[in-house]
């Protein structure tokens, strides 16, 4: 008997394995049952699909995770992961490019999906196939409301179609763009070597040459593949494009046909600008007088392509990169990456290192929601005083942040295996001070300051609601989900690093919520610290770093996805490693982007001003959104 | 009762800005008795008067790179090895090693050595991966030019010991214990 998934279901692993080694290509797996069949096995379903995922090695590749489902059988074996087994949660979905044929596989884009369960307890991964030309999969977003922003994201940067999606434009290249950026074969201006370090820098030197003398700027703009030889052959409808498609879409989007009063309605640029002094970020809105018809977030002012920079860099180069992402929360993007690359290493981190990341990761969580909630105040027009008042507190955490790593807002401090450096003498004690004396005191006033205020609660409760269930079906994470009454926290839900040993809850709001949103991340900040007081009591003396870096490191073979619970939600690393010193693939699960795929729900038919307010308790950072 | 919350929230915003006003006087009486007057944490805003008041900065601030020129030798302690062109995220450094015009093997210093001081993103990579501690991160952020700097040679961006030894005291005796424990490196 054969599963959907292309592997056989209860046949031992070594036998199919030598089958295979015997009779090479001559044996396949029996047709896949159709969906009818595999509903039909009523008890065991559960125990079998999880042993199929476990047992899977398709790929002839180590470590390749997850099952290869061809594209017909991708959307039944997703209703039956979600309906069901469970796997609700749609957290990642990218794409890989595979320009070489592999081992059995001619050239390829592999999209991958990885899907959790709420109650925790690891992650699947299913692979579908696609041809490099003319690549059609069929779209799951109408089912997986999750997978809007991710399916466009792969068709910009990957350009596989996704056959059915409402609304397939491109997410951060303008529409008109020559090329899919993320494929192996696209090369961007300024394009020197496939990876650093480059040939040129050492031992001949030669003459150092500025990036834009190399590649002068004008000859590596492409449009609709004609390279024009300067700025001025750019045609302005080349451009218009974009806009184009996206005011066909606004205009055609949520149309109320039995309007009773045929009032005119008008489409309203908020943007690119800072509309609520976030990052570049521009949203289209179509109004009936000042109530919201439709809402369409345009994206990409801000995006550099940080994936294709992060597969051209060495594996530990990337690390000061994701600095960059969510700048406020340098410390627990490190981590994730730092994290996402161990568990390829297989290493073991020496104790005193795990607690010093804890103590990083929930001082950034403290800076994180102190500040969202401070700014969130702006975003209601009680120009800064609560922004400025959470500022205060976040320098002194940046000054232990300083003091530890160099750096106030780019610490590039986590290494595989550790920790850049030793906590400097003396840092424990004013850690101590902080989390005890000063932090208690201030977040209490702040959360008073900004909850108990009337004109605040007005202007917040029943705004912006969203249930617990369609947060989840929009994959939102973090505070944004916990605030609907759903208790998934990674940090429970699959501990990770030494988490398990603290104490601490899962809260959960039940408004769904602005007010809601914005309370629960100063309960959060509550639990931070318990979470702090334990670890600054506990943390051993000892190394901190288990393995001797080299700049040129290698990782073996395999893929992976890391992911932890970073302020804003789940921050996640899709790697995959082809064993050399740069990443073949690496993704970003961008918390920020994906926790925006419900923007547009939260805010049909609200009032103009309460926008700002909905987008700032959605708290975004718009170098993590771009990317 | 209604209202209560917003009096609750001028009354805070009214005793930040009178703790402020405190505080200053406070740190006027400390400047004239001749003590530090910034005391970061204080109640009401603790800003530093920059630049009539600074900062003392922690030890591994980070700015440039600057390289370290070696008390016993007067030389630059790089020895060329490109470890720092290697690791470089941003690929700023530009390296070449000098080669002896007789027999054309390497030597052990650069013959040039730029650094795009305009592209440095300063994650200290290069000064952490350095087996020589010929690169240290600088503490000096008064940067602003009128032009772009641009590639500076490594000898401009060069410090004495002492500079080093005076910015990163507890960095510059862990360096002395371990070169006392290690043996010196072999000449190749």
């Amino acid at each position: 008997m054969v599963g959907t998934l292309g592997i056989p279901i209860d046949f031992p692993t070594e036998v199919w394995e030598r089958l295979q080694e015997r009779f090479p290509g001559m044996l396949r797996p029996a047709e896949p049952p159709e969906l009818g069949d595999v509903d039909s096995y009523p008890e065991a379903r559960e125990h079998r699909m999880v042993r199929a995922v476990s047992r899977s090695r398709l790929m002839n590749r180590p470590r390749y995770e997850g099952v290869l489902v061809h594209a017909r059988h991708l959307l039944p074996v997703l209703r039956f992961l979600r309906d069901e087994l469970g796997y609700r949660y749609l957290a990642n979905l990218t794409a890989v490019d595979y320009p070489e044929p592999l081992e059995q596989f001619p050239p390829h884009i592999d999209v991958v999906y990885h899907l959790f369960k709420l109650s925790g307890g690891g992650y699947v991964t299913l692979h579908v196939h696609t041809t490099r030309e003319g690549s059609i999969l069929p779209s799951i977003t109408p089912e997986f409301p999750a997978a809007n922003f991710q399916e466009r994201e792969v068709w910009d940067m990957f350009g596989v179609q996704f056959e059915g999606h409402p609304d397939l434009r491109r997410l951060l290249m303008w529409e008109g763009f020559d090329g899919f950026p993320l494929r192996k074969d696209w090369r961007e201006a300024y394009y020197e070597e496939e990876h650093k370090p480059y040939r040129s820098r050492f031992p001949h030197g030669g003459s150092p040459l500025y990036a834009e003398d190399r590649t002068p700027y004008h000859a590596n703009i492409r449009v609709s593949g004609e390279v024009p030889q300067d700025a001025s052959s750019l045609n302005e409808e080349d451009f218009s494009l974009a806009d184009r498609l996206l005011y066909e879409r606004m205009l055609s989007a949520d149309r109320d046909q039995d309007k009773p009063l045929k009032t005119e309605e008008m489409i309203l640029n908020m943007g690119p600008h800072h509309p609520s002094t976030h990052g570049v970020f521009r949203m289209a809105v179509r109004l009936d007088g000042e109530t919201v018809r439709h809402l369409e977030p345009v994206f990409g002012y801000l995006h550099r392509n940080h994936e294709k920079i992060g597969e051209r860099n060495t594996w530990l180069q990337n690390i000061p990169y994701t600095d960059r992402l969510d700048y406020i929360n340098g410390m627990t993007n490190n981590l994730a990456y730092c994290l996402a690359m161990e568990k390829l290493l297989g290493w073991e981190i020496p104790e005193r290192a795990e607690y010093i990341r804890v103590i990083m990761a929930e001082f950034s969580r403290i800076v994180n929601h102190l500040l969202a909630a401070g700014f969130f105040s702006n975003e209601l027009g009680m120009y800064f005083t609560g922004a400025l008042y959470a500022l205060e507190e976040r320098e002194l955490v940046l000054d232990l942040f300083e003091g530890a790593s160099g750096g106030r807002m780019m610490f590039n401090y986590m290494r595989p295996g550790g920790v850049a450096q030793d906590l400097p003498t003396g840092w424990l004690d004013q850690a101590k001070a902080l989390v005890h004396e000063r932090l208690p005191r201030k977040v209490r006033q702040l959360e008073i300051f900004l909850m108990d205020n009337e004109i605040v609660q007005a202007r917040s409760v029943g705004v912006g609601v969203m249930t617990a269930d369609e947060a989840v079906a929009y994959g939102v994470s973090g505070p944004v989900l916990r605030a609907c009454g759903v208790p998934y926290d990674i940090r429970q839900a699959e501990p990770y690093g030494i988490y398990d040993r603290f104490q601490f809850d899962v809260i959960t709001r039940q408004g769904g919520d602005v007010f809601a949103r914005v309370a629960l991340r100063f309960d959060e900040v509550w639990q931070s610290l318990r979470i702090l007081e334990q670890a600054l009591d506990q943390i051993p003396e000892g190394p901190i770093q288990s393995h001797r870096l080299s700049p040129s490191m290698r990782i073996p073979p395999g893929e992976t996805y890391g992911h932890i619970e970073a302020p804003k939600g789940e921050l996640g690393f899709y790697l995959v490693s082809d064993g050399g010193a740069n990443p073949y693939r690496y993704h970003i699960r961008s918390t920020s982007l994906l926790n925006l795929t419900p923007l547009s729900l939260l805010t049909r038919g609200v009032k103009i001003a309460d926008i700002v307010a909905i987008l700032g308790s959605i708290d975004l950072t718009m170098g993590e959104v771009d990317r | 009762m209604y209202g209560w919350g917003i009096l609750k929230t001028l009354g805070m915003t009214l005793h930040h800005f009178i703790m402020t006003y405190v505080g200053d006087i406070q740190a006027w009486l400390q400047r004239r008795r001749g003590l530090p007057a910034a005391t970061p944490g204080r109640a009401g805003i603790f800003t530093i008067q920059y630049p009539s008041e600074r900062r003392e900065l922690p030890e591994r601030y980070r700015n440039l790179p600057f390289f370290v020129i070696d008390a016993q030798t007067e030389q630059l302690r790089c020895t060329a090895c490109g470890i720092c062109a290697q690791i470089c995220p941003v690929q700023c450094i530009w390296i070449e090693r000098a080669r002896d015009p007789e027999t054309g093997r390497p030597r052990r210093y650069p013959l040039s050595y730029y650094l795009d001081v305009s592209l440095c993103m300063s994650c200290g990579y290069c000064a952490e991966f350095c087996p020589f501690d010929a690169i240290k991160m600088d503490h000096d952020f008064e940067m602003a030019r009128y032009r772009r700097p641009g590639f500076m040679s490594a000898r401009d961006l060069a410090k004495p010991e002492a500079y080093h030894a005076a910015i990163h005291p507890a960095g510059y005796a862990e360096e002395k214990k371990g070169q006392a424990s290690e043996p010196p490196a072999q000449e190749d």
